[in-house]
Formats: C-alpha cells, structure tokens, sequence
C-alpha cells in the first residue's frame, strides 16, 4: 500500500501584523511552520503505515526553504519526501498549485501507484479548501472531504468506508481507490516520531523536482500564469468612520446605565423584544 | 513565447469567449427537505451584482424529485432571480461530489453564465472546487464582500488574507465563471417579495447510478440539541481573553440568562477548553448578525471583527482604551469587565422587568 | 540498535556549534542535538556577536553570516527617574572593513551556525530532548537517553552546550542549583520599525548601528541593567534583573520592561514600532566564583552550562564559543592521539581557557558579583544623584557653577556621607581592578 500526503509549509499566521506606519505586512522573523491541518493527514496515513505496514511519501510544492517542513514531516515517520520547487510555480493560486501537485503526484504514480492522498482540510495561509477537490478532479481520485474518520479499508477489493462530516450530520460513505482524502481537524493527534525515525530523517536526501521533472506538461498551467485568480489590492480593513461613542460614567453601576439609556433610545424596540423573549423563557 | 507577444487576434479571440459568457447564477443548496438560508443570502448579493452588470440572475437546483423543489422555486424568484434551473433526479437524493459536479458543470458548459456564486457550507465548499478545477477557472472562498469593477465588466471578491490581519480583492479575469464562496450570516437576507415570479427551466442530469463510484451509506443528523445556534441568534453575549480566568464566564452567562442571549467566545476561549466549538466567533467561526452584540474583554482583531461586523449594534467591554473593537462597535465601556458585567446584569434585570411589574 | 558516535553535543547555540564544527572538520563522526525545533528557537540574547571569536573557527563568517548591523556607536547611560546621565563614544574606526561587534537576531545566526556544523559533517537532529546522560559503574559519560522512543544513543565523550539551566549537568551532579542571587532573568522585546526611521532616529547608514547598555533606576533599586541594540528592521530591548529579586515579589520581568518603555529617554526611540516578540532568558551571573569544575570522564561544560558569562561587559557568546572551539581541540587531540577522554586528559580543556580572556576576565571581576550585591545604591541611588548633578550643572539659571558644584556636593555628601562616597568608589576601584 502506498499513501501520498500533501503538506504546505505556511508562515505561522498568528505573528503576522500589518506595519502601523507602512501598512504592508511584516513577515520579519515570522517562523514557518507546518500547515496544522495538515498534521492530522499526516497521522491518519501514518496510521495506514501502522496497520498496513503502507509506505507514505510526503510532498509539497514550495520555495527552497519548504524542506524543513518535509524534514519535520520526515521525523514522524514518513518514508519518502519530495519537494517541488521550481521559479514557474511561483505566485500559483490553487487552482495552478492543484496542476502542479496533481502532476507530481501522477509522475509518482508512474514508478508506484498509490491507494490515497491525503491532504488537510485548508491551509491557514490561504484557507480555501480548494486545492485537495482540486488534485481529486484532475486525477480522476474519488473525492472525500471533511473525512472525520476511517471506518474501514479493503486493500483487495480496494474499498474505503469513511464517515464525512456534512451540513447537519455525519454521511457514511463508501468509495472505491484510488481516492482523495481531505481529514477534518481534531481527527488525531501527530505521533511524536522514534530516535530512528529522527535519524532517517536527519540522513534522508530530500528529492528535489523542478516542474519537468514533476511531470509538469504545460508550465503556463502553473505559478502566476497558471492562475485565473489575481489578487489587485491587498489592504488593511479601513478603520470605520465613527469610532464607539465612549460611556464614561464614574461607577460601573452608572456605566451600565447610561449604555442601556443610549442602547433603548437608539434601538426603540428592543427593551419589548427583550421583555417579550425573557418572559417566554423564565 | 511571452503573453504580450499574444497575436492581438488571438486575445481578441479570448475576449470574445469571455463575453460569450453572461448572467448571475446562485447555487441553491436544498438538503433533506430545507434550504440553507446561505442561498437566499447569495440570492439578495446576487440580484445587487446582476443588477449592476444589467443582466438576469439566476438560481441553479440539484436535488431529487421527492424534495420541495416547487416551492424552493418559489422562494427563489421570490428573493429576487428572474431564472431557476433544475436539475431533479433520485441520484441527486444525498450530496455527493460526482454526480453534483457533472450536474453543474454541464448546466455551466450549456448557459455559459459570468459569475456562479455558491454557499461556503461543507456541501458548498466540496463542490466548488470540483467545478472550478473542471472549468479550470478562478474561485475566490469565503468572500466578505463582492462587487463589480464596471471597467472590467468584472467581479471584485474581497476576502480575509493572512489569518485574517488583511483583506485582499481577487479578480477573475481571463476565465469565466468567475465563481465565489461566500460563509453564511456575511451577506443580509434579501426581501421576500411575495407574489415576484420568474421562468423555471429544467435539465436532465446526464449521469447513471452505475457510473457513480461513491455510494452514501447512511447519514446521521445531529441530535446535539444544545449546540449554540449563534448564526441565528439575535442576542449575544461574548467573551475573550481580557476575562481572565475561565471561571469569570459565569459573569457572561449571567447576563445572557437576564437576556435570554447565545454566549460566545474567541477563539482561544475555545482552544483552552472554556467553551465547544460552536460557540466561537469570528473568521473560522461563526459570522453573527444579531441586534445586540456585546463583547466583554474581546481585544476585535480582525479576525473577530470580520464574525461580528454585521451586527446591529455592538457593545464592547474592554480595560484597553487602544483596543481595536472600540474603532468599529457601537458603544464602548473602558474598565474592568469582571464589574461591568455584574452591573450590566443588574440594570438589564432592573430594566427588563419594571415593565411588567403594574402593567 | 542504538546508534554510537565520537561525541555528542547536546545544544546547537553558540558553543555547540563550535565544538561540533571543529570536532566534525577533525574526521570525527558529531552528532548535535537540539531540543528546540530548529536551532536558535530556544535561544533568547540581546543580541551583539563579537567577531573575534568567530573568526577563529569561520575566519570568512562575514560572507555568509546574517548580520544585523555592525555597531559604530556605544552608549552607556544611568538612568534616573526623568531621564539618564551618560556618554557615548562614536568612531568611524568602527566602520572598517572587519567590524569587530555586530547586532544580530539569534535565530537566523544560529540557523545559518549550525548549517555551519551540518557542512562540515555534523549530524543535526532538532526537536529532541537529552534528558540525562548515560554512565557506565564507573560514572564515566558514555552517552545521552533523550526523549524519543529508542532514544539512548552512546558516544565515546558528550559536550554539554545546553545552556544556563543545564538539564544534564544539574541531573548528573556536575553543577549547582541556579542560585537566584547570581542568576539574572532578562526579558527581551523586539520592536520593528522601518530601516529608514531607525537610521534616521538613530543617525546611522544602512549598515551601521547603535547599541546602549543602561543602569539605574530602570531596575527599581534592583541589581540589574538594560540594553537597546538596533537590528535592521527592528529594536532589541531588554531588561534585566536577579532572579532572587523577583521572586521577593513586586517586580516582574514585564513589568519591568514595560515601565523602560515609558521611560522619557526610551520612549521616542520607540515611537511608532509594533512590538512582535516577547521573550525572556536567564543568564549566569555568578562569575567567576560560580564556574563549577568543566571537564570529567567521557564529559565536558561549555558556554553558559558551565556559567562562562562575564556580566560586567555583557559577554558571554563570545566565551560560548571560544570554550566550545577548545573543549573541541582538546577532544580532537586526544582522538588523534588515541588517547582516551579522562577526566585527567580533558584537563587539558581547562588550562587551555585559562590562557584566555574567558577566565582571565572572570578572574579580573570576581569580586564584582559581591560588590553589586553589598552595594545596592548603585543602581538606586546614584542614578539620581548622577542626574540630579547634572540637571544642576546644566542648567543655566543664574547661579554661579561654584555654588552649584557646592550644592551637588551637598547633596551627595547628605545621601551617602563623606565614609559613604569615600567608601564606594574605592570599593568601586578595587572591584574593577
């Protein structure tokens, strides 16, 4: 059995601010790190690897310095990494990021087929969702989001049974492999890896594909050129026009007052509303 | 060759494509006998872009034959488009992938509209991407606004970037549709115009059961009966860090009993374990239009801001003067939270029930 | 299988990847641990690299290394409640063509000393803890048991790099408790401003910068001092007292940062910035006093484990880094000698450092650890009176400068007495010499 796991290193989003001055974003001395939902696809493939003894391949499409998350990725137990990274992938939206990925992950499939992809849900970066359904539609993969958890999985009738969280409730579905896995979060918890898994992964040379070797057959498919989105203004959400009117009172007791007078005079009825909902429910 | 150097007739060619492709499409997404109301939302977005480019809007609706589709139908010329589409097949019964991607795709591919707007739901999101990938177009997720650059003829998706520090605007410009996600409770519930009609146009799903690979097994609807319903509420009470220690929420939890309000919290409140996930609002959780919306020790970054900004009026509680909530709630209190809430309380309390004491 | 090598580092700072890289370029098989997730996320310093001992292990560091700014200004100022008294020495001496102090920011510079180690053969793997060391019945060192599962790796001598709260040197016995007399908590922030705001604030080029190391009333009365180093896009600020003074109460770490940046004279520096990182350190204090015995069978202390930090001028990756480089030429020697790693044979580590600054300046101060802490009113009362004299000499009011010079007297004579003042600056001089 053979798994492939997409992973993005992103930059860890809650450090990054906009300049108060410059209005650009700082990314200075922001670390990356794993996207972490990505980090429960990780650990349900490694499960796969546990149960199955399945061989799991870890691959991103990213700069250079993308192969720390496929290091990391490496000490939990992941066999195989591949880092895409070529300057044509640059500036990809996700619909370009699927072409490339897909790409790689059909080259993969040349020399060893594989059962599952797996992917997070979304990024925190981007959080789209969409490249994960994007790689499923490409390939041709049966697509499953939202995968809370695998019920069941039958390497020689080659059938997985999952339980997918929908709008309302829980859909048990089954499908056939290959297919697509996007795995909701909260689903695992990633392993800490072995002392041997560490070695591997400190003595693993990395294989580095630019977008020929990836299998990448039309490169205006990829980066910037490949995107049908673009993004032409990226701003600083504007401050409103009027700021909250301060409630200045010299007790809380006042304060409380004064903010439900200016509350009821400008909201004439809400203080029936409220009357009318508390009296229904004691 | 380079994209300036594009013979200027090919571009041409390009451009006349593009044109070829007009209209406002609205999924609308009717599961298990209701619609989410995510689909009026888009419903009432939609009539505003459709109106501005000049052309006619439209629903499109997948669903089985045993569910309501007249009705549904109804509801959608009703909110406002001029054109349903239906696709009614048994395949159709519960959401998956396939069958739902070949039914809008094809639907696509034959009334070639400009813009396909979806509801972010898990069903919304599922699909899109699918559609998109196969139209090899650009979507744009989770927008908080759209409009139209009349330049361009082109819609503007604005969205949260950067875990939400920023906004971005995403045009499509050289593939059509141009298609969009947008989270439920962002867009106003437009006006139900009773008596508004509109033309109905059906469409055969061109896909067999054999040739559908994923087979639903079953679906369990959600019997957790208190799961905060916080996207509907009209009343809420929230709190964020500034409360201090978790027992503090008691203090929320008493106002909102004298409310009759939804609590709710950020999204560390919930990561620490104060609160399950349905109650936390914000970007990745929930958006909120409520009358009244009051914020105790919540600093309103803009990843909270963007879940809150639709309410109607906006109390916030805060011991930082230089909080950001105070630069777009309605009313701010400067203090302690931990004396505020219990003051609140009380004159809510006092307030509320003078009215029926002599009446 | 457990995995065997020459030597284990446990640490990738600044002494760490000194030893690693000197022993790995020696042929010998290094593996290098780090328990933070890459190297320099655990590591928290002001931040100024002195060059020279640098330039004994990578003589051409400046090619590849990421360097902040190169310092061209010093100031050192006293702090009193409403401004400071202090000097500064500028010089375009500085600007040469080797710079001999840089501003840096820890994380990048170790990220890129540690691919240092990497290339030169070192085995690096992050994110694992060595828990305790592994000794035979003789007590000799012969490996570490780190966290992961399978985690006892062996190796003929283990380098203890990791740092002021030395995990296995504490549990194996070979130093102290941290005493919190002689033991400093520094909280540290970095405000990031654009570069051209901070060269124009600061009146320095692209590449040059400033660094002011402050005392005085900044750490309430408290044994303590404060820093501001300019990096390209950012300031470093930091502040700093004993441990033992914040746990008597009433001070904190933040707390003490937050009121240095309300100070009068810190305050318009910072204007404008948004502050990204909070951090905080501890930093051995107790000098020479407090260095334990560095070296034993299979075993060897570098950096701040073995307390190798002189205080008085802020000096301590420097020393990291030189005790690293010669703990690692002593292993190599004796490994090329074949010769094992006794306690006896890795004397040779000790009285190899003796010979240098590290211990020489130790020794010149080692009196000052006891001078600070008998005379508190340094930090208390002489920041005032240094301000107030000056306040006084400086203003021009009409009053003539002797009876100013006559009052100034008065008021320091009134503070600390006659004995007092005659008594701390001998005090004063003794300790410095």
């Amino acid at each position: 059995m053979h798994v492939i796991v997409c992973i993005k290193q992103v930059p860890d989003s809650a450090q990054i601010r906009v300049h108060p001055v410059t209005n650009t974003i700082m990314r200075q001395g922001v670390p990356t790190i794993i996207n972490p939902y990505d980090l429960f696809a990780l650990e349900e493939a490694l499960k796969l690897k546990d149960r199955f003894g399945a061989k799991v391949t870890v691959i991103t499409m990213g700069p250079p310095m993308a192969d720390q998350a496929l290091r990391k990725a490496l000490t939990f137990g992941c066999d195989d990494a591949i880092l895409l990274s070529d300057r044509v992938f640059a500036g990809a939206d996700t619909l370009a990021t699927s072409y490339a990925l897909a790409s790689a992950i059909a080259k993969i499939g040349e020399t060893q087929p594989f059962d599952l992809v797996f992917c997070g849900k979304q990024t925190i970066d981007g959080d789209t969702a969409q490249v994960g359904p994007g790689i499923a539609k490409r390939l041709g993969l049966n697509q499953l989001t939202y995968v809370w958890k695998i019920e069941s999985l039958d390497i020689n009738a080659r059938e997985i049974v999952v339980q997918r969280r929908a709008e309302g409730g829980v859909q048990t579905l089954k499908t056939a492999l290959p297919a697509l896995i996007t795995m909701l979060e909260d689903t695992n918890e990633i392993r800490f890896g072995t002392m041997d898994d560490a070695f591997r992964a400190a003595r693993t040379e990395l294989t580095l594909w630019n977008a020929a070797a990836a299998g990448v057959t039309d490169p205006s498919k990829c980066g910037l050129k490949g995107s049908p989105t673009q993004v032409k203004k990226v701003f600083a959400p504007p401050p409103r026009a009027v700021k909250a009117t301060q409630i200045k009172g010299d007790s809380p007791a006042a304060n409380a007052e004064h903010v439900i007078d200016a509350l009821f005079s400008a909201h004439p009825g809400m203080q029936d509303d409220l009357r009318a909902r508390t009296t229904q429910n004691p | 060759m380079t994209e300036q150097a594009k013979p200027a007739s090919s571009r041409a060619k390009q451009d006349e494509a593009l044109l070829a492709y007009k209209g406002v499409w609205v999924s609308i997404e009717l599961e298990r006998g209701h619609v989410h109301p995510v689909s009026w939302e888009l419903i009432g977005k939609g009539r505003q872009l459709a109106d501005t480019l000049g052309v006619p809007l439209s629903g499109i609706l997948l669903a089985p034959p045993d569910a309501p589709i007249q009705e549904t139908v109804a509801d959608a010329h009703a909110y406002g488009a001029d054109t349903v589409y239906v696709m009614a097949d048994p395949i159709l019964a519960e959401y998956r992938t396939q069958p739902y991607a070949k039914g809008m795709v094809d639907l696509i591919k034959k009334y070639q509209p400009e813009i396909l707007l979806i509801g972010a739901t898990t069903l919304g999101r599922d699909l899109a991407s699918a559609v998109a990938t196969d139209m090899e177009t650009g979507l744009t997720a989770d927008c908080t606004e759209l409009d139209i650059d009349l330049s361009t003829r082109s819609m503007a998706a604005t969205r949260p970037t950067f875990g939400g520090t920023l906004l971005c605007t995403i045009h499509t410009l050289k593939a059509r549709p141009q298609m969009a996600t947008v989270r439920p409770r962002v867009m106003p519930m437009p006006e139900h115009q009773q008596g508004r009609t509109g033309e109905t146009i059906m469409a055969k799903l061109e896909i067999a059961e054999d040739d559908i690979i994923t087979k639903v097994l079953s679906f369990i609807p959600d019997r957790d009966q208190d799961t905060a319903q916080l996207a509907f509420a009209d009343y809420i009470v929230a709190g964020g860090r500034g409360l201090g220690k978790l027992e503090n929420f008691q203090l929320l939890r008493d106002l909102a009993d004298v409310l009759g309000a939804e609590i709710g919290c950020t999204r560390p409140i919930v990561q620490a374990g104060g609160m399950t996930i349905d109650h936390q609002i914000g970007q990745t959780g929930k958006t909120i239009r409520p009358k009244l919306y009051i914020a105790a020790g919540i600093s309103g970054a803009i990843q909270h801001r963007v879940g809150v900004e639709g309410a109607d009026c906006i109390i916030a509680i805060n011991a930082d003067p230089n909080a950001p909530i105070f630069d777009f709630a309605h009313y701010g209190i400067v203090g302690d939270a931990l004396t505020i809430l219990p003051a609140l309380t009380d004159a809510f309390r006092r307030r509320l029930a003078a009215g029926q004491a002599g009446r | 299988m457990s995995e065997k090598f020459d030597a284990i580092v446990v640490g990738a700072g600044p002494a760490g990847n000194a030893a690693a890289i000197v022993m790995a370029r020696a042929g010998m098989n290094v593996l290098l641990l780090e328990r933070g997730e890459y190297p320099g996320s655990k590591n928290v310093m002001g931040a100024i690299l002195y060059s020279n001992a640098l330039e004994k292990i990578i003589p051409d560091f400046r090619e590849s290394a990421p360097l902040e700014r190169h310092i061209v200004e010093q100031r050192v100022w006293m702090l009193s409640e409403k401004g400071h008294v202090g000097g500064s020495f500028r010089s375009d001496e500085f600007n040469v063509e080797k710079p001999d102090r840089y501003a840096i920011i820890r994380v990048a510079f170790d990220r890129w000393f540690s691919n240092k180690a990497k290339e030169a053969g070192a085995l690096l793997i992050c994110d694992t803890v060595a828990k305790s060391l592994l000794q035979d019945d003789q007590g000799r060192v012969i490996g570490v048991k780190t966290d992961r599962e399978g985690g006892d790796i062996y190796a003929d001598v283990v380098v203890l790099a990791d740092g002021v709260n030395s995990m296995l040197a504490r549990q194996a016995g070979f130093r102290a408790e941290l005493d919190p007399a002689n033991t400093a908590l520094v909280a540290k922030e970095m405000h990031f401003l654009p570069p051209d705001v901070i060269q124009s604030r600061f009146n320095i080029g692209e590449k040059d910068g400033v660094a002011i190391e402050m005392v005085g009333s900044l750490t309430k009365g408290k044994i303590g001092m404060g820093f501001l180093y300019t990096n390209k896009e950012s300031i470093a600020l930091g502040i700093g007292c004993m441990v033992g003074d914040f746990q008597e109460g009433g001070l904190t770490p933040y707390g003490l940062i937050d009121d240095l940046k309300a100070h009068p004279s810190i305050k318009p520096l910072l204007a404008g910035s948004e502050v990204k990182e909070y951090s905080a350190h501890l930093i051995p204090e107790g000098g020479y006093k407090a260095v334990p015995k560095i070296f034993g069978d299979g075993w060897v202390l570098v950096g701040d484990s073995a307390g190798l930090v002189n205080s008085i001028h802020r000096e301590g990756s420097n020393m990291a880094m030189t005790s690293g480089r010669l703990a690692a030429e002593t292993i190599r020697t004796l490994k090329a000698e074949g010769k094992p790693f006794s306690a006896a044979n890795l004397s040779a580590y000790r009285k190899a450092l003796d010979e240098t600054y590290v211990i020489k300046d130790l020794k010149k101060y080692e009196g000052m650890p006891g001078f600070l802490h008998g005379n508190r009113q340094i930090f208390s009362l002489y920041p005032e009176l240094m301000a107030g004299a000056a306040a006084t000499m400086l203003k021009v009011d009409g009053v003539d400068k002797k009876t100013k010079e006559r009052e100034i007297f008065k008021t320091f004579r009134q503070s600390r007495g006659l004995f007092g003042l005659l008594g701390d600056a001998i005090k004063f001089a003794r300790a410095f010499r």
